[in-house]
């Protein structure tokens, strides 16, 4: 069972100011990259399940050149709200770096 | 070929900047010094309080040496978002800092107070015009929400910095700007390529992100009439056509269209290409003016105050299932709040099991075996601090003594703190997300200037 953080570079995430947050996975190779851009358990659909976010308004984003695939999508409630987990949304790639591929 | 060449010596005002690097940086004569103090990445306290997030002496060491820099080579300093939040008083917060540094070493010259924040009452009359608009993934807002934030700021573009800067400004202080403006402005008015001054500033506002060696340690922006170059300060640090790109992603939601007040910058077909060992060259950025000027607004508010325990347990029976012992203990918790005094809707609570799920949430992967310990965090929220506190001192003996089953003696659980419970005070939540028409750039900003003899 090899899981995404096995295969590339780096799976990285981050808040994009305080409504929306932002996850990007970089791949060392074009063939990983192929790889990652085809898997069927990375698609928008599966990763709005895995953040429990409505798949509507999640955005990816395949840019070749650096070899990045890229979601983005509102966060459930804003940065800071009362009982906030992640403020800098910083931690919750691990959710998407052991993401079976 | 016009050019203008901006020293970003740090990602955020007060992250300290190595004063050898702003040396190498001085020695590339630039045509300005451009810094960003603002940020909303850590929540909307700073911006309700009207407060800053960096230790003021932080804040002074790195004003102290960009204005000295500036004032000595002749050259203007921009400092954008002043105060984190960038609300009037952290605009004059800032600018009480470079009187103190003027004074102190005998300098004389133009001071602008650029500032942003907004009356309920001039946003309410923007509402009932049609004129403020929400963004994807904004909360519903009415006419009331502008009046019940505690602090609104506009984020200003670029025309505000270049406004001061044609009014003789040494040091222009503003209110929240967009990152990018704070950079672009001088570069876009001396006729530099418009799309090249905002990819480029874009590139470089977090400091020395967009190289290969991310120490913050301030980055060499050069924008000429096609494209423009970028390089790190430190010669241990480099930009490739790589590292350049790939910041374009960083806190972006979208890598390939970035907007600003005045327009979009669409990045799609920018070109990268290394020239020296540090050096990497953008051409083909477009940016597609908008028909309609906006400024984004932010806002937030009190939304309760809180009240926080933390516990540590090392119980194994607790360990075993810890998620079970939080469920039995919230019941057993509403029953003796109940006994307080207390309906529901007086309060909430919230669990996080630090050393379990609590920074990653929900069940744990199958097979993970128990924690040697955790950390239970427990907040309490109400609508007033008093409430708050009332309903976590319920809480108390149950925290120090809650058992995972009966048929045991009583545990006694780790506390570090006493008094056990601590009021945190406001809990806070930023309640815009929107855009406002303006008619002018300058519209929602008002100037100060301070003259230092």
């Amino acid at each position: 069972m090899t899981q995404l953080q096995d295969i590339v570079q780096e799976v990285r995430s981050k808040n994009a100011g305080p409504f929306w947050v932002t996850l990007e996975i970089f791949c060392t190779d074009d063939e990983t990259f192929n790889r990652i851009k085809a898997s069927p358990n990375l698609t928008k659909e599966k990763i709005a399940e895995l953040y429990q976010v409505n798949s509507e308004s999640m955005k990816r984003f395949d840019l070749e050149t650096i070899r990045v695939i890229k979601y983005s999508f509102p966060r459930k409630n804003p940065s800071g709200h009362k009982y906030e987990n992640d403020m800098h949304f910083g931690q919750q790639y691990v959710r998407l770096a052991e993401v079976v591929v | 070929m016009k050019t203008c060449k901006v020293l970003m010596p740090i990602g955020g005002l007060g992250a300290g900047i190595n004063a050898e690097a702003f040396a190498i940086g001085m020695e590339m004569k630039p045509d300005i010094i451009a810094i960003d103090a603002g940020s909303t990445d850590s929540g909307p306290a700073y911006l309700a309080n009207g407060m800053g997030k960096v230790s003021r002496g932080m804040v002074k060491s790195d004003l102290a040496i960009s204005v000295k820099g500036a004032m000595t080579a002749g050259i203007p300093l921009f400092v954008g978002s002043c105060g984190t939040c960038g609300t009037d008083v952290m605009v004059d917060y800032c600018a009480d800092l470079v009187i103190e540094i003027f004074k102190e070493n005998g300098f004389s010259g133009r001071i602008a107070k650029v500032y942003s924040q907004q009356k309920p009452e001039v946003l309410e009359k923007k509402w009932d015009e049609g004129k403020i608009h929400a963004l994807e993934g904004a909360p519903e807002i009415t006419r009331q929400t502008f009046s019940e934030c505690n602090n609104i700021v506009a984020v200003i573009g670029a025309e505000p910095f270049i406004e001061a800067y044609k009014n003789g400004a040494n040091i222009v202080l503003t209110g929240r700007a967009t990152d990018t403006a704070i950079i672009a402005a001088l570069p876009v008015y001396l006729g530099c390529n418009v799309a090249a001054a905002w990819h480029g500033a874009k590139t470089v506002e977090c400091g020395a992100q967009c190289a290969d060696k991310a120490d913050g340690m301030g980055v060499f922006l050069t924008v000429d009439e096609k494209g423009f170059a970028v390089r790190p300060l430190l010669p241990d640090a480099h930009c490739t056509p790589f590292t350049t790109a790939a910041h374009l992603l960083y806190e972006n939601a979208d890598p390939m269209r970035l907007v600003e007040p005045s327009g979009t910058i669409v990045a799609d077909e920018a070109v990268y290409t290394q020239i020296d060992e540090y050096t990497t060259y953008v051409a083909g950025t477009k940016f597609e003016h908008a028909k309609q000027y906006t400024n984004k607004l932010e806002g937030a508010s009190i939304t309760g105050y809180q009240n926080i325990s933390l516990v540590g347990v090392a119980n194994r029976d607790v360990l075993a299932d810890p998620e079970r012992w939080v469920r039995n203990f919230s019941a057993h918790a509403d029953k003796q709040l109940k006994k307080a005094g207390f309906s529901p809707d007086e309060y909430s609570y919230n669990f996080k099991l630090y050393g379990y799920n609590a920074v990653i949430e929900g069940p744990v992967p199958e097979g993970t075996p128990p924690p040697r310990e955790i950390g239970v965090l427990l907040t309490v929220t109400a609508k007033t601090q008093e409430t708050a506190t009332q309903v976590a001192k319920v809480f108390n003996p149950l925290l120090l003594h809650f058992p995972p089953h009966f048929n045991m003696d009583l545990p006694s659980y780790a506390f570090p703190f006493s008094p056990v419970d601590c009021p945190r005070g406001a809990t806070y939540e930023f309640k815009l997300f929107h855009v406002v028409d303006v008619d002018d750039p300058l519209e929602l900003v008002r100037f100060e200037y301070l003259d230092i003899k």
